[in-house]
């Protein structure tokens, strides 16, 4: 019981100070101050504070779409294992609906773009169904190379199945899963070499272009649901890189967190060291984590 | 061979009457011949007469000689279009028809240029919307029929702080067929305020004609000034001139390496240039108390003096700026990421950026060597030069590439100079201006070429004073760098060109 209501008000509280993390991150490497670590929570309030729009040419779906980007998301946040501990829902096959949670979440974010009628919103939702039908092949690799390694199709007891003796025994497949799934985390997550989340040049987005109609406590809802993101394919991802350990629950929440605030950091060196990619070149790169994820699935089948 | 033209050298006047003024034939003919041997457009403009108006065009010798040619010629309400044969008269062309009512006839794109109103009397050829004068970017676009075409408009009010424009892209997906470019939404009708000067207010308009510019435009009027006075400036005052100069270009350069590492999402070269630029705009603040050099230019001389105090001082933050440009920079050349980014996009080709007539940098890397600093030296650059820098990839990286080794050009020429300020006084009394002549001047600005021609009347005030900025001649090519590119991509190649916006608005 005390773990679930952990896992529940980190899942609600952490989120945006990963942003911070990485924000701080990209500042030292720029050699400035930087925003304050809590700079992502002000902005939330402010906008929540604020009135919205609503353009005359948009109908229900417009609204819909952060509210079902949002939920999707925090569903999705109790399916899967924050660390060492169990996700408070547990079934056989709940990979799917974790994968097609954000499929859904994705669906309603496009509609909504393309309800405004906007030429430049409709071009980012060209751009975000292409790159989310080729980033969705290496997620299912992965998911099936646990599933084929821990013998489950529980996503609690895939990723728990992968602990140190995991990476001896399988480590060349899972080297080749931790690659593709942190190049899906980027591109899903909006984050450098695929997307640029503080560029204000709307031609170049993919998400950010999506959102540009929305204002106010949508547009709060949005910035938070995408933090949310990062942070539930983040906890996907180190459990397949960082899977320790200790035995002890509350010390196990410490190296959860940690390992958290060491991915935000990670993602902020790859943001200050790497320029964007070519939009063009993007799907190259996806196609490549596809392939890493698919040669995993070889390993482990054979 | 000099088809007709007068030929003189770059800051100089004469009497309009020593002006030939030719008969449309052999004029138009001329004209036709001149840039097929090479020399190019500078400036083509039309002072309005009763029953139409006076063509007056002035062109730049092929490199060596240093010489400018100008001619004239009476039109009626009408007069042959050149634009087909020549590219680079087109938006003079559009720019004669808008402010002197004169039809260019045979136009291949004739559309308002500015939007503004003519500089007489009349009605524009254009239709008004509502009687209350042309709205800028209301007009028929280029179009690109089809069921998989989509056309994307951006602007006049952008995403970034930036000035206003419209861009309309003709789109097959992400690949942009065509791009036209709107603008006029900054129009203040300089040219029409300085019919009549000049006015002690005059300097502060040439100063603001493109606020990043104020030195290159304010050395163009002050050379006019001085050359319709009989005057000089003393050699201080244009060495004090030239470090202005290069001062603007290193830090618009500094800021434009920033802007287009910013477009990339590279963040440490970005950060970097934007406090750099800083530095830059600094030591003009320091020569004058501006940022951007306002107040510093004077006809006759400068409105500061630079002791030696100063000029140590400047040396001194030169020195630490150098160092760290030349870090934050070449960051870039190592960062394979963004070397990829830049290479083999915004592709203008040497023959198209000759045929539109671009200047400054963004024809230097296409492989066009011209600069007025040697092609038609003044100032400081008759006695001390700065290489030429040229580069033939045409592209992103090329254009990024040149702007690093000009600003190295540029701090390796200012070190010179503080070092080396000539004595004596910076400043000399204006006199009275000629009556009845022309003045013609070039200057290199940071964007490239600066013409500003004045013509004085009976009692010495202006009749017509045109401007040209270099942005005038290169925003066809921007248009022409987007053909065939990713639309995602505009920004960048929009970076790499960085016009002006209120300099082509006038």
């Amino acid at each position: 019981m005390m773990n679930c209501i952990i896992h529940i008000t980190l899942a609600l509280v952490m989120p945006p100070l990963l942003l911070g993390v990485i924000g701080k991150t990209k500042a030292a490497f720029a050699g400035r101050v930087g925003a304050p670590f809590l700079q992502p929570y002000f902005d939330i309030y402010r906008l929540l504070r604020k009135g919205t729009v609503f353009s005359t040419t948009t109908s229900w779906v417009f609204r819909a779409g952060p509210i079902v980007a949002l939920s999707t998301t925090a569903v999705a946040a109790l399916l899967v294992p924050f660390g060492a501990h169990p996700s408070p829902i547990s079934f056989n096959g709940d990979m799917i609906l974790y994968a097609y949670l954000f499929a859904l979440g994705r669906f309603f974010t496009m509609a909504a773009a393309l309800d405004t009628g906007s030429s430049f919103e409709g071009m980012g939702s060209a751009r975000e169904a292409t790159y989310s039908c080729l980033a969705e092949p290496t997620l299912f690799f992965a998911l099936i190379t646990l599933s084929r390694l821990s013998s489950s199709t529980t996503l609690t007891g895939m990723l728990s199945n992968v602990s140190g003796g995991a990476w001896l025994y399988a480590g060349a497949s899972l080297l080749l899963l931790v690659g593709g799934m942190f190049i899906v985390l980027l591109s899903e997550n909006c984050r450098i070499p695929f997307d640029d989340p503080n560029t204000h040049l709307e031609l170049t987005m993919i998400h950010e272009v999506m959102v540009l109609d929305h204002s106010g406590p949508a547009f709060a809802l949005i910035q938070y649901g995408a933090s949310m993101k990062l942070f539930v394919l983040g906890a996907f991802f180190i459990q397949l890189a960082l899977p320790f350990a200790t035995g002890n629950p509350l010390a196990d929440w410490g190296v959860f967190i940690c390992s958290m605030l060491l991915l935000a950091i990670v993602i902020g060196v790859v943001e200050s060291v790497m320029a964007r990619l070519r939009l063009v070149r993007v799907p190259q790169l996806l196609v490549a984590a596809t392939i890493l994820a698919a040669f995993s699935t070889l390993l482990v089948i054979r | 061979m000099n088809f007709g033209m007068k030929t003189f050298y770059n800051g100089t006047s004469f009497a309009r009457s020593d002006i030939p003024l030719l008969d449309n034939d052999s004029y138009f003919q001329g004209m036709v011949d001149a840039i097929a041997a090479g020399w190019r457009a500078c400036s083509y403009f039309g002072v309005p007469t009763s029953d139409g108006a006076t063509l007056y065009s002035i062109f730049s010798a092929r490199g060596g000689s240093g010489l400018l040619g100008i001619a004239a010629t009476r039109v009626g309400r009408s007069f042959p279009s050149l634009a087909l044969a020549c590219p680079q008269l087109h938006l003079f062309e559009r720019e004669i028809a808008e402010q002197c009512l004169v039809r260019p006839e045979g136009h291949p794109w004739f559309k308002p240029v500015r939007f503004q109103k003519p500089l007489i009397p009349g009605d524009s050829f254009w239709k008004e919307s509502d009687g209350a004068g042309l709205i800028p970017a209301v007009m028929d676009f280029y179009r690109v029929e089809g069921a998989e075409i989509h056309e994307v408009a951006v602007g006049p009010v952008h995403a970034g702080i930036i000035e206003p424009g419209h861009f309309r892209f003709q789109c097959h997906g992400e690949e942009v067929l065509h791009l036209e470019i709107a603008l006029g939404f900054q129009h203040r009708g300089i040219e029409r305020a300085l019919i009549g000067a000049p006015s002690p207010r005059t300097m502060h308009q040439m100063e603001t004609i493109a606020g990043d510019t104020t030195v290159g435009h304010g050395q163009a009027y002050c050379m006019n000034m001085e050359s319709l006075a009989g005057i000089f400036a003393s050699p201080r005052a244009e060495t004090i001139r030239g470090i202005a100069l290069e001062l603007e270009r290193l830090a618009n350069h500094t800021g434009d390496l920033g802007a287009i590492a910013g477009d990339v999402g590279y963040l440490p070269t970005a950060s970097f240039c934007g406090r750099i630029r800083g530095d830059f705009l600094n030591m003009t603040a320091a020569l004058c108390g501006s940022r951007f050099g306002r107040g510093l230019l004077r006809p006759g001389g400068t409105g500061f003096d630079c002791g030696s105090e100063l000029a140590d001082e400047l040396s001194g933050r030169l020195q630490t700026a150098r160092e760290d440009l030349a870090g934050a920079v070449g960051l870039l050349w190592d960062s394979p990421s963004v070397m990829a980014r830049l290479e083999d996009i915004g592709v203008v080709s040497e023959a198209d950026a000759r045929e539109t007539g671009l200047v400054g940098p963004a024809a230097r890397a296409c492989g066009l060597n011209r600069d007025i600093r040697r092609d038609h030296p003044y100032g400081i650059f008759r006695m001390s030069q700065i290489p030429v820098i040229t580069a033939s990839s045409c592209d992103v990286a090329a254009r990024t590439r040149l702007r690093w080794l000009e600003a190295e050009r540029s701090m390796a020429f200012i070190d010179e100079q503080v070092q080396h300020l000539p004595r004596g006084s910076h400043r000399n009394q204006m006199k009275t201006l000629g009556t009845n002549r022309c003045a013609v001047a070039l200057t290199e600005g940071w964007r490239g070429e600066i013409c500003h021609v004045a013509l004085t009347d009976g009692t010495g005030c202006f009749e017509r004073y045109k401007i040209v900025d270099p942005s005038f001649h290169n925003w066809n090519g921007l248009g022409l760098a987007l053909r065939g590119e990713q639309i995602s991509d505009f920004p960048l190649c929009n970076k790499s060109f960085n016009l002006s916006y209120c300099g082509f608005d006038l």
